[in-house]
């Protein structure tokens, strides 16, 4: 688990928002309005679902392996019902939150800071780029010494892991503003301030975007570890604590409520990156 | 547009023994040189001889090693603009937002976005206020560009050589927009260029640049809007083409001290 985290380089995640915006053949686009209509996006996890309940309908899952989306279904409103499901929900959206705010800020600031100033990067880079390459999950022995099974655990391993794609890519967006707009600016007599705020703020949002979206997934996998080994509320306790019990049932709830609110935040972080790049060319038609 | 300050005189320049090093390496020495107020010259030399250097200075954007560079009373970089090779506009700015660039932040958002949709009108784009600077020609963004370099109402428009991208006819057509607008404005205008005949199009004088000094200065006089196939014209661009491909083999008599 620790070895995925460690492959958090920007350039992949820059890779992997390119990749669906590439040229669609002219067979394609006829249908692919359509399509994007309809959320053909959801067609295959609605499928799997559908094969994955006629599998145990008809015997080939044992309930103790995979029980039926069904069972799963009867077992988030029995849990709904009881109001414990939205306890958990609320207490790891709470803290997924706080960690992120309390990360995503520190990395975009000091991003800021290393972007714009040499000496300041000079000062700070190195240290952050050698902490950067230890698997913050590796820290979780020393931070459960630390906190003990506290909220701060789990909000200081959210806020370390969401740190650094924020950081490296708030960083990589300021020192990537083309050149010859910021020395435009300044030969038009922009101050500093009006510098940062015009140009080179919406020249590193595009980059900054991609932070945030990788953030967010470093987010929700820091949180599951961190629940999952030491916490007394939240899903990952949800999970757990089902396990001991062999509540099959309820362990695929929580990873598919995971899912759901890993996909709402993307959503979110998209909408919003459509709304601010609307200049952007692969925004523009969208 | 009555707004425009049409009796608005541009600034006088001189330089006086304006020089400039690169480490070891020296492009302009000891560069003399007067512009009138109002006057448009173009500085035309091969690449490399120093031409864009010399406006970056005149431009405030570097400093000369030696000499000095007096714009109207005061020094360089108060009332200059510079219009770029590209057009350098702001992707995430509408087209009306990049022309404000150009107009003092002192000045109230409302009295701004008049004047940049003012300026707007007169590079003829007044309808594509409202659109990504992405979307436009070559041509309508460095016309853009021209607007927000007018913006501010500049004394001195510097122009490095901004239509050097552009497809033959934008060309002519911005060439005569320029010209327009330069003479409905009155501001003094430095075009650096390597296309002689553009030079002669919309110059008054032309100043050759060799080896960092100034190899050639010439009055074009000849009366607007020219026609380019004038006999005088054509005399001139030979005159200046043999200057600048005999250059390496004469002397620089002419140049100056």
């Amino acid at each position: 688990m620790t070895t995925t985290t460690t492959s958090v380089l920007p350039v992949e995640a820059r890779r992997d928002e390119a990749a669906p915006r590439r040229e669609v053949p002219a067979w394609l686009k006829g249908s692919r309005r359509w399509l994007a209509d309809a959320g053909a996006g959801w067609l295959l996890p609605f499928g799997l679902l559908a094969v994955w309940e006629a599998a145990a309908r008809l015997d080939l899952l044992t309930e103790t392996i995979l029980p039926a989306p069904s069972a799963v279904l009867l077992a988030a409103w029995t849990l709904l019902l009881k109001g414990e499901l939205l306890t958990h929900i609320g207490v790891s959206g709470a803290r997924a939150l706080a960690g992120f705010a309390v990360g995503g800020l520190i990395g975009f600031g000091l991003g800021l800071a290393n972007g714009l100033s040499a000496a300041s990067r000079t000062l700070t880079d190195t240290t952050l780029q050698m902490i950067r390459n230890v698997p913050h999950l590796a820290l979780v022995p020393l931070v459960i010494i630390w906190f003990g099974i506290d909220e701060g655990a789990k909000l200081f391993l959210v806020a370390l892991g969401v740190f650094f794609p924020i950081y490296v890519n708030t960083l990589l967006g300021i020192l990537t503003v083309d050149p010859q707009l910021i020395e435009m600016g300044r030969a038009y007599g922009m101050s500093n301030t009006a510098l940062f705020r015009r140009v080179l703020l919406p020249g590193a949002l595009p980059s900054i975007f991609v932070g945030v979206r990788y953030g967010l997934g470093i987010m929700w996998l820091t949180l599951i570890v961190a629940e999952t080994i030491a916490a007394s509320s939240g899903l990952g306790y949800m999970a757990m604590q089902a396990r001991e019990f062999l509540l099959v049932d309820i362990v695929v709830l929580a990873i598919i409520i995971y899912a759901l609110l890993g996909k709402l935040a993307d959503s979110v972080a998209r909408a919003l990156e459509r709304r601010c790049l609307q200049w952007h060319p692969s925004f523009r038609n969208s | 547009m009555s707004e425009n300050q049409q009796s608005r005189r541009g600034a006088a320049l001189r330089l006086t023994g304006v020089g400039r090093d690169f480490g070891a390496n020296t492009v302009l020495r000891g560069v003399d040189l007067q512009v009138a107020a109002g006057e448009f010259v173009a500085i035309i030399g091969r690449s490399g001889c120093g031409k864009s250097t010399l406006l970056r200075l005149l431009a405030g954007l570097d400093r000369p090693t030696r000499g000095r560079i007096a714009l109207g009373t005061g020094e360089a970089s108060g009332s200059a603009r510079i219009m770029f090779q590209e057009p350098r506009l702001l992707p995430w700015a509408r087209v009306v937002e990049n022309v404000e660039v150009g107009v003092s932040e002192a000045e109230a958002p409302a009295a701004r976005r008049a004047r940049a949709l003012a300026l707007l009108g007169e590079v003829g784009l007044a309808d594509r206020a409202e659109e990504w600077p992405g979307v436009l020609s070559g041509g309508q963004r460095q016309r853009v560009a021209l607007a927000r370099a007018l913006a501010s109402r500049p004394e001195l428009l510097l122009l490095d050589e901004p239509l050097g991208a552009l497809d033959a006819l934008t060309r002519i057509e911005m060439q005569r927009l320029l010209e327009r607008i330069w003479q409905h404005q009155g501001f003094t205008a430095v075009l650096v260029t390597h296309d002689v005949s553009e030079a002669l199009a919309l110059a008054d004088r032309v100043v050759l640049i060799d080896r960092g000094t100034i190899a050639l200065d010439l009055r074009v006089d000849v009366p607007r809007p020219r026609r380019r196939d004038r006999p005088e014209l054509g005399a001139m661009e030979e005159q200046i083409l043999d200057r600048l491909f005999d250059g390496a083999t004469t002397s620089p008599a002419t140049a100056a001290a």
